[in-house]
């Protein structure tokens, strides 16, 4: 046993090491660690109180009743308002939202993101070289971006 | 991004434009790759007992550790943010194979290398803590953890717990490097990737690339210290880098043959890019440079007779191209697997920066510093006994040159 006094001694090492790490372990994981799962309880309570960003069709429709109809009567139905108005529960959550108008998007800029031209895009789906095809004319000029088929 | 977008070739999804992994992530399971490859060629003499290999135990052990220490580094300056690493050892996530790593690599680093090193060198470290003074004399006395006990029963007692961590390094060694090779293999949505070959490749390749840089550092250390080459010692690892380099090269061919047979919707976007993009690292450097030759070359000294400096300069060679030709694998395998559309559509490209936190000069400073290490660990624990002081060829266990 005497010569093996050498080995007691690094598993006592290892030992209080462990204690230690348990012990700032102890200290450092913040209280409401797992409860609901492998997160922070509280991160649900900071996250609750951050400001909503987006408003959310439904919202949208009750000013703007029409737009909304004719976008679902066309081929954009499926693309949320927001996608191409940007977030604007700021404006929804006004008392006249009239006084805090969103900026309209350049749609010779947005049209493009989905419909410029790109020999991979499925064959199907609209696309067109922008350069070409309008001449730098903003896409509205022709189309109604809610119901772009002419 | 317009900059990017024009590195783009066909089409992309908008995530697969600009690489997340970087080269930091190639170093990565390159240098755990080494750190288990070199222990596993310490572990031959130790547990397989081939005496052969008994001057290179010592500085295996010492490589493998500081590789070690450099490991986790390429990741945390990826990551950033290195305090919130030690997170996952607070808050263990069980279900993720990168979280449980950090419990792999701890079990290994403090159970396995830095055990079995403290026992190996026990005899040395408490004969330099009695005549070293000063500074080093207390690292040295320290180190001893207070036990000046070197009585021929109590290093009997180092030598058979040492063969018992050494069994159990083993198995750990290959969790290491077989845990790299799983991240990759496991991610489904990843077709250059996800193949169950993929640990057991990375596992072969580790043991090949950690076994050239043992051989070539005990090459250059000889060297340096004006002493003869063991050439009995050299042709055994030699031998045992062939045999190890037969089984990785047979099993990537594996993969490789099985992935042209199955010939599955990925295959026509992957065959492109190696023909394109990563002609260059994967045929010339990987296969043809890095594997074929070095092959060759240590086949013809198992076959040809050979005169001694003739198969030193083999060795040297074929260690040094097995080497860029294991770094060329995991590049390939870490960018190459990035520069694909999964649309099949379309492929990007991967520009290194120079000098940023992810660049070149990184990464050339975190292949340098292990080495760094690696001298400082030679001179607190030299790896031969004419050095360290002792009559007996070092320690309890030996390691003689």
């Amino acid at each position: 046993m005497k010569d093996a006094a050498h080995l007691i001694r690094l598993a006592a090492v290892f030992a209080a090491g462990f204690i230690a790490f348990l012990l700032i372990r102890q200290a450092l994981v913040p209280a409401g660690f797992g409860k609901y799962g492998h997160f922070r309880a509280g991160a649900l309570d900071d996250i609750r109180a951050r400001k909503v960003s987006f408003a959310g069709r439904e919202q949208c429709a009750i000013c703007h009743d029409d737009r909304v109809k004719e976008l679902h009567a066309g081929k954009h139905a499926g693309v949320g308002c927001e996608a191409c108005h940007e977030a604007q529960a700021k404006h929804a959550q006004l008392d006249d939202p009239s006084t805090g108008k969103p900026v309209l998007p350049d749609t010779k800029v947005l049209c493009a993101r989905c419909h410029e031209k790109n020999n991979a895009k499925p064959r199907g789906f609209p696309q067109v070289a922008t350069a070409e095809h309008s001449g730098g004319e903003p896409c509205k000029s022709c189309h109604n971006p809610h119901s772009p088929k002419l | 991004m317009n900059e990017l977008v024009q590195s783009v070739q066909g089409f992309m999804y908008p995530d697969e434009v600009e690489l997340q992994w970087s080269v930091l992530i190639v170093l990565y399971p390159f240098i755990t790759g080494l750190v288990a490859g070199a222990f596993i060629l310490a572990s031959l003499e130790r547990v397989f007992n081939v005496e052969e290999v008994k001057p290179t135990y010592r500085l295996a052990l010492l490589t493998a550790l500081a590789f070690l220490i450099v490991a986790p580094m390429p990741l945390q300056l990826h990551l950033g943010h290195p305090e919130r690493s030690f997170e996952m050892f607070l808050t263990p996530h069980k279900t993720s194979a990168m979280a449980m790593f950090g419990f792999v690599y701890m079990w290994y680093l403090m159970v396995v290398l830095v055990v079995e090193i403290w026992l190996e060198f026990r005899r040395d470290i408490v004969m330099a803590a009695r005549t070293t003074r000063g500074l080093l004399g207390f690292v040295y006395r320290l180190m001893t953890l207070g036990s000046m006990n070197i009585s021929e029963r109590a290093l009997a007692i180092d030598d058979k717990t040492g063969w018992i961590i050494t069994i159990i390094g083993i198995p750990s060694a290959f969790l290491l490097h077989g845990y790299v090779g799983f991240i990759f293999g496991s991610i489904k949505a990843n077709p250059w990737w996800s193949t169950p070959l993929m640990p057991v490749v990375f596992l072969f390749s580790a043991m090949v690339s950690g076994i050239a840089l043992v051989m070539l550092m005990y090459m250059a250390t000889t060297w340096l210290r004006k002493r003869t080459i063991d050439m009995r010692c050299l042709d055994t690892i030699a031998r045992y880098m062939f045999y190890t380099f037969v089984i990785d090269f047979s099993l990537e061919m594996l993969d490789l043959i099985h992935r042209i047979y199955q010939s599955d919707e990925s295959f026509q976007s992957l065959d492109f890019m190696v023909h394109t993009r990563l002609w260059m690292s994967h045929v010339v450097l990987q296969i043809v440079i890095g594997t074929v030759v070095p092959l060759l070359m240590l086949a013809a000294t198992q076959v040809l007779p050979l005169r001694d400096a003739v198969r030193r300069a083999i060795y040297a060679s074929s260690g040094g191209l097995t080497l860029i030709g294991i770094f060329a694998m995991r590049w390939n395998v870490v960018i190459g697997g990035q520069l694909f559309s999964k649309s099949f559509l379309g492929y990007t490209t991967y520009k290194m920066a120079l000098t940023t936190r992810e660049g070149l000069l990184t990464s050339i400073v975190l292949m340098i510093l292990p080495f760094f290490i690696l001298w400082a660990l030679v001179k607190l624990l030299p790896p031969w006994w004419e050095t360290s002081g002792t009559k007996t060829a070092g320690g309890a266990h030996g390691s003689a040159v």
